[in-house]
């Protein structure tokens, strides 16, 4: 199809013919840098919508009563931001960074099942066409909470086929680009490149792919079974039928305690490349942090109870739940100490990429420790279902995984773009949202340890102040979002010239560092070696 | 333009032109959802809407087959690419084993868990005695409300015993279709596929004979409690994956007959032929969790 612009200067460039023109180019594409873009974008989009819908909760939250929205409302606006934020945010932009940087970081020419990469993006954006309808639905959209509980959830209107099925797009499109991206890592890396060569990022990806694998189709099961309990008349999560609402929980949490880890575990790669570079040393315990990944991927499968201590599980199930999820720290404190040594006795230096990963250090550590309390079964009889758990999962998902993409986007946008970002208002973004972050999330420990429960409108008046510093912390954190999105076209658009290496010292710690920038439409079309 | 790729010579990566077909089948899979969703909400246009996404999804299937089978007619395929075919395969079977994994670990939970609580075994028994005082746990059941009224089950050394042979069976005749190809005998291979896929059909043809059977005369429906519900719920997906795979072997024979694949180069035979070993494989666990343990 673009066939035309061929163009044959150089026997060796024979095939770097740019893309096609127009929305065909985004249609149509199988290159993935265009498709890697594609998902941040869309990510990005998601973000904002996602957002807007947090800061409907916390307009509502900021005084207590009943000010702005309806209960029903609130409720769905609780439960699909999390849907979004989740399945349209987090997920989409780890995956579109790993279209533009796995191929450029183990030397492949572009992913391994390129039409499939295009296919996985599309059906991304059907699914959550198919979400979005719903909150338009008779009966509102869906407001049962983003775990989608049984039999709250069967209460849902003409909203419950269509969140269901977007579930199962999206589903597909997590499992087929999982797939794309352990062939890619598995069949292209560059001569040379061994699996204990390759960069943390690809690595962390490659098993996040794993639990992708096994996890989604999981989860997939469960809300068919939903579909079915509430049109088909079977009875899988009703006692009167001899199934159980219990039995959902756990299919549930066997696929949402992995999903946890699919969020995170590309941020652990992201932050392993980033603090090296502006540390200008190797990472300390490179093999230490492939197997602690890998340790922590494989624990992601054996705690999923620890979501439902207070359900009523057998003292045995409590015991195993509770010193199988303590584990996890181990691991986790593996990195956390890792990336502390990787910086003794470095030459650091603060750009934007590394606040936000050193932010990431701190506030991350933070939502782990919340973790690891709420991990002892009987004091997380208290804390079950409050705002301490909005807090830690937050902790771990906002200044976790989302400052770990924003840094990630800061420190590869000049790769993709060939310009610097305007280094000052990225300052200025970093620490509006470091501060800003904290003023949201940390006053929601004190609330939740005081008592307030999650998933409602309203509340005792004792809990006004601190809502109120939340609900300003959220508005501020939210602004700061679009200087966020005015950076990224300021630097799309022009911006002082990078080198191939943009960061001094860069070039040691991968391939990507290695071709131009802005990197070219196609990169290794011959397979670099590695020594 | 795909022929200037090919001229690149075997040992590089083969990457595809572009397609349409990504975004045919997002917007059809899309227009899919939607009319199936209108239906469970009883809107009349709803199964109008699902019928022309369905047949999108269908085009869409062919072009994008199509394309895929002309290209590796045209040789473009190396074995790198072939390699990435191979890989791509296996983790789609292994997600497919997870989604069968949700409903097995659904059907273990409901026997060993659930109705057992509700029959009041163990610290449950303040569960029966306050809310279904005459339950007693046993298995099968439609649960201490007796949801859908009395049944009866399917006995496993009849049809199903029949339904397990032919499905062994299969597995045999593909094997030896495959051997056939790979020493370039094709008249064996012809006749052992073209086995296969009948064999596949009528293990389809007896499935439906049964749940006709189990609905008109021994009110075994999927609303019989959690027994139909685990009973049609596994048996339903496996017999739609036997449909699935059965067409793929008969797409493989007509290819077949028109002359594809070499002793070396076959790849969609073996992904087809790995595909029916699956399928082959959760029957048997349904065959002994199903009906009968």
């Amino acid at each position: 199809m673009s066939a035309t612009q061929t163009h044959g200067h150089a026997a060796d460039h024979h095939d770097d013919h740019g893309p096609a023109k127009g929305i065909t180019r985004w249609l149509t594409t199988t290159n993935h840098k265009d498709i890697g873009t594609m998902y941040l974008v869309f990510s990005l989009v998601m973000f904002l919508i996602g957002g807007a819908m947090a800061l409907v909760i916390r307009a509502e939250l900021f005084v207590p009563g009943m000010q702005l929205v309806d209960p029903g409302f609130f409720n769905t606006m609780t439960t699909v931001h999390a849907l979004i934020m989740v399945f349209g945010a987090v997920m989409p932009a780890t995956v579109g960074l790993a279209n533009w940087m796995i191929p450029l970081q183990i030397g492949a020419p572009d992913m391994a099942l390129p039409r499939m990469n295009n296919f996985s993006f599309w059906l991304l954006v059907a699914a959550f066409s198919l979400l979005i309808l719903s909150l338009f639905m008779p009966g509102g959209g869906p407001a049962s909470g983003w775990t989608l509980y049984p039999p709250l959830v069967l209460q849902t209107g003409d909203a419950l086929p269509l969140a269901i099925f977007a579930i199962h797009l999206a589903g597909a499109s997590s499992i087929m680009g999982a797939i794309n991206i352990i062939v890619t890592i598995m069949n292209l890396r560059a001569p040379g490149m061994t699996l204990l060569k390759m960069p943390l990022f690809p690595w962390t990806w490659l098993i996040t792919a794993y639990l992708l694998i096994a996890v989604m189709p999981v989860f997939a099961g469960a809300v068919t079974m939903l579909l079915t309990d509430h049109f088909f008349g079977t009875t899988f999560f009703a006692a009167a039928g001899g199934g159980d609402p219990v039995l959902y929980q756990h299919i549930f949490w066997f696929f949402g305690h992995p999903e946890v880890y699919i969020m995170i575990l590309p941020a652990f790669g992201i932050v392993s490349e980033i603090i090296p570079t502006f540390s200008r040393k190797p990472l300390f315990g490179y093999d230490a942090m492939v197997y602690a990944t890998a340790s922590i991927a494989f624990l992601s499968f054996i705690v999923w109870a620890h979501h439902m201590f207070t359900v009523g599980m057998p003292l045995a199930g409590e015991m195993f739940f509770m010193l199988s999820t303590m584990l996890i720290a181990v691991p986790t404190g593996v990195k956390v100490f890792n990336w502390t040594a990787t910086m003794w006795k470095g030459s650091l230096s603060f750009e934007t990429p590394m606040l936000f990963a050193l932010a990431f250090l701190f506030l991350f550590t933070i939502g782990g420790f919340s973790g690891l309390m709420m991990a002892i079964a009987p004091v997380d009889f208290q804390y079950h279902d409050t705002y301490f758990i909005v807090a830690h999962f937050h902790y771990v998902l906002v200044p976790g995984a989302v400052f770990a993409i924003m840094a990630a986007v800061y420190y590869w946008m000049p790769k993709w773009t060939g310009h610097m970002y305007d280094t000052k208002l990225a300052n200025i973004h970093f620490w509006m949202s470091a501060i800003f972050v904290n003023v949201l999330f940390f006053p929601q420990h004190f609330l939740g340890l005081a008592g307030m429960p999650r998933r409602i409108p309203d509340y005792s008046t004792q809990f006004a102040d601190w809502n109120m510093v939340s609900s300003i912390g959220a508005f501020g954190f939210g602004l700061s979002q679009l200087l966020f999105v005015y950076i990224i076209w300021k630097c799309a658009k022009g911006g002082q010239k990078v080198s191939a290496e943009v960061w001094d010292g860069a070039r040691v710690h991968g391939l990507e560092w290695t071709v131009p920038s802005p990197a070219p439409y196609h990169t290794f079309d011959e397979a670099p070696v590695v020594k | 333009m795909a022929q200037a790729q090919a001229a690149h010579g075997s040992d590089k990566y083969y990457i595809p032109h572009g397609s349409k077909w990504p975004a045919v089948g997002a917007v059809t899979l899309f227009v899919t959802m939607l009319g199936t969703a209108a239906v469970l909400n009883g809107s009349s246009m709803g199964p109008w809407i699902a019928y022309l996404g369905l047949a999108g999804v269908a085009y869409m299937f062919f072009g994008w087959f199509g394309t895929v089978i002309d290209e590796s007619q045209r040789g473009l395929y190396n074995a790198g690419v072939d390699r990435s075919f191979r890989m791509g395969m296996t983790w789609f079977i292994f997600s497919e084993v997870m989604f069968f994994a949700a409903f097995f670990g659904a059907l273990y939970y409901a026997r060993q868990l659930s109705v057992p609580w509700l029959g009041g075994e163990g610290s449950r028994f303040m569960t029966n005695l306050f809310l279904w005082p005459d339950f007693e746990a046993s298995w099968p059941t439609n649960g201490p409300a007796g949801i859908g009224g009395d049944f009866q089950t399917i006995p496993a050394f009849g049809l199903p015993a029949i339904n397990t042979a032919i499905l062994l069976t299969s597995g045999v005749t593909i094997t030896i279709a495959h051997h056939a190809l790979k020493a370039g005998n094709r008249g064996v291979l012809k006749i052992f596929l073209a086995l296969t896929f009948l064999l596949g059909f009528a293990f389809v043809g007896l499935q439906a004979e049964e749940y006709i059977h189990a609905y008109k005369e021994l009110n075994l429906t999927l609303g019989s409690g959690v027994y139909g519900s685990t009973f049609f719920m596994l048996t339903g997906f496996h017999g739609l994956h036997v449909t699935i795979g059965a067409i793929m072997l008969l797409v493989i024979w007509l290819r077949v007959m028109k002359g594809h694949f070499t002793p070396t180069h076959h790849f969609a035979f073996e992904a087809t032929a790995w595909y029916w070993h699956f399928v082959d494989v959760v029957w048997l666990g349904l065959f002994i969790f199903v009906y009968w343990l």
